[in-house]
């Protein structure tokens, strides 16, 4: 697939890369890892095949091989040679034919997977890109022009799609569930009570690393604390009293208190949002979150996704 | 998040390296990812294979069995050549005239210490060492400087480090040091690790050079 146009934001992304904090290096991976996972279960590829995660919209693609697409997560109208088709369902593409994304108009998060998926080679055993860092993807970079992304002809491919009641609607509000961290203690009653009572709104200072949310803000008896390891979705309050939430491509280490951690499949529907959008926490004990993160992954397992013209 | 004591130090250093081990002994394939730091080892474990009690189980009878005999561990020391200088480091007179010493003193001291790499985070080789003495420990600058260059020796609080690449950052700068601190194509990619003990060297204008340094 050639790169005609990368739109905002594309990256290369595979489900992230694990065991290299010890370096320094962070996860990376698709933010909303609903979204990309289902990209994948509908072409019929290995979970975590690499896919592009399409910020905003504006990407444009000409295939160089006949193959098999799908596009998945925020609402991006998919035109493939000018024609309209449906996102969430596998649509074949012939060597020429142009796929271009529009921009979104609910979440701002979607996925393009091809049969097999993207031939990445992975650097640190991951095709992730983290711009950051400057690595994975094709030069550790977004998406430009002309560039090629790899990827093999495939003849055959059941068109799966997911049906459209089953298909997330996103909109800019989204409560985002909260298991009480470590030093949840050093944040009294009352900054508990307005943390938990409040909406937040996305601040302009959202992306890949964290999302900065604004609202009342919460006092923390500690002014910082040693730096420490930082986990996927974690929620710091730095001094300002305003929370971040910390997603992706967040550093490994921190020295901000930080007053629980959210879900990671809230944390994932939270990405969606944009500037402006809506988050309510609400507490709850690992215990359920436990029970709701298996219950998430056996529902996505077991959702039956129909074939089209079969 | 597992806590392992309250002062930093290189007995605490040895006990969080130590647990490492031992956690990732015991839990094998459930363990994701591990980030050590000074006090602290944050243990990320895959909720589909394991779960928060489990894991809390196998941790804490890894850490019972550990005790506190396997910390004698012999540590590693690395030597990091420094080019000490105004044109290598922007802070370094401003850092003396504050502390009240001559560049001189300030090279000496930041050279006499050998110090433990506590923890690797901010981005990839970033090595945060410490102790720093005293006397030339320096609050991080008001305003961060947006480019900080790529082996620069930089000092804050009672930390030292070399920034592996270019980036933002707010460290008092008063070197440069041409060992790559990051790179994925070398073998090994750092030439630090968790635990391990530092030293630097001063070296001069023509040694940097030589050794690939830019300025």
């Amino acid at each position: 697939m050639r790169v005609v146009h990368p739109g905002l934001l594309s990256l290369l992304q595979d489900s992230g890369r694990r065991g290299q904090h010890r370096i320094g290096l962070t996860t990376g991976g698709p933010l909303d890892r609903a979204a990309f996972d289902c990209c994948n279960r509908l072409l019929d590829n290995p979970a975590g095949s690499s896919a592009v995660e399409i910020s905003f919209g504006g990407l444009q693609l000409e295939a160089q091989v006949d193959t098999f697409f799908c596009v998945t997560g925020a609402r991006m109208p998919v035109l493939l040679d000018g024609r309209e088709v449906p996102r969430w369902e596998v649509h074949p593409v012939a060597a020429g034919q142009r796929i271009a994304l529009a921009f979104a108009d609910g979440g701002c998060r979607a996925y393009l997977g091809v049969a097999d998926g993207f031939d990445v080679p992975p650097s640190f055993g991951s095709s992730a890109t983290v711009v950051r860092e400057g690595i994975g993807g094709l030069r550790g970079e977004a998406l430009r022009a002309d560039d090629v992304l790899p990827c093999t002809a495939v003849r055959q491919r059941r068109r799966l799609y997911l049906p459209p009641p089953q298909q997330p609607r996103y909109q800019n509000t989204t409560t985002v569930r909260l298991i009480p961290g470590f030093q949840q203690r050093h944040f009294s009653r009352p900054q508990q009570r307005r943390f938990f009572s409040h909406p937040y709104t996305v601040s302009e200072r959202c992306d890949r690393m964290g999302y900065r949310l604004e609202g009342p803000a919460i006092e923390c008896a500690l002014d910082g604390i040693l730096s420490e390891g930082i986990c996927f979705g974690a929620v710091q309050i730095p001094p300002d009293g305003q929370p971040i939430v910390l997603l992706n491509d967040r550093q490994t280490i921190g020295g901000y208190p930080k007053i629980g951690s959210a879900l990671s499949l809230d944390a994932s529907r939270m990405a969606q949002l944009t500037p402006g959008g809506t988050v309510h926490f609400a507490p709850i004990s690992p215990r359920a979150a436990h029970r709701a993160l298996h219950l998430a992954h056996r529902f996505a397992a077991h959702q039956r996704l129909p074939e089209r013209g079969a | 998040m597992l806590y392992l004591g309250r002062a930093p130090g290189p007995a605490l250093a040895a006990r969080v390296q130590a647990a490492c081990r031992a956690v990732e002994q015991v839990l094998g394939a459930d363990l994701i990812d591990l980030v050590p730091s000074y006090t602290s080892v944050l243990i990320i474990y895959d909720p589909l294979r394991s779960d928060h009690w489990s894991v809390l189980r196998r941790v804490r009878r890894a850490l019972r069995q550990m005790g506190d005999a396997q910390c004698s561990d012999s540590v590693r020391t690395v030597v990091l050549p420094v080019y000490y200088a105004p044109e290598a480091g922007a802070d370094l007179e401003a850092l003396a005239a504050r502390a009240g010493l001559s560049v001189q003193q300030v090279i000496d001291l930041h050279s006499a210490t050998s110090y433990r790499v506590y923890a690797i985070g901010f981005a990839p080789g970033f090595a945060y060492l410490g102790p720093v003495d005293e006397r030339i420990a320096a609050p991080r600058l008001a305003t961060p400087r947006p480019r900080v260059p790529r082996g620069a020796v930089a000092i804050a609080d009672r930390q030292t480090a070399v920034y592996p690449a270019v980036s933002p950052g707010g460290w008092n700068l008063i070197g440069r040091c041409p060992t790559r601190m990051f790179d994925p194509h070398a073998e090994p990619i750092m030439p630090v690790g968790v635990g391990d003990e530092v030293r630097f060297e001063p070296i001069d204008r023509e040694r940097f050079l030589a050794l690939g340094g830019e300025l």
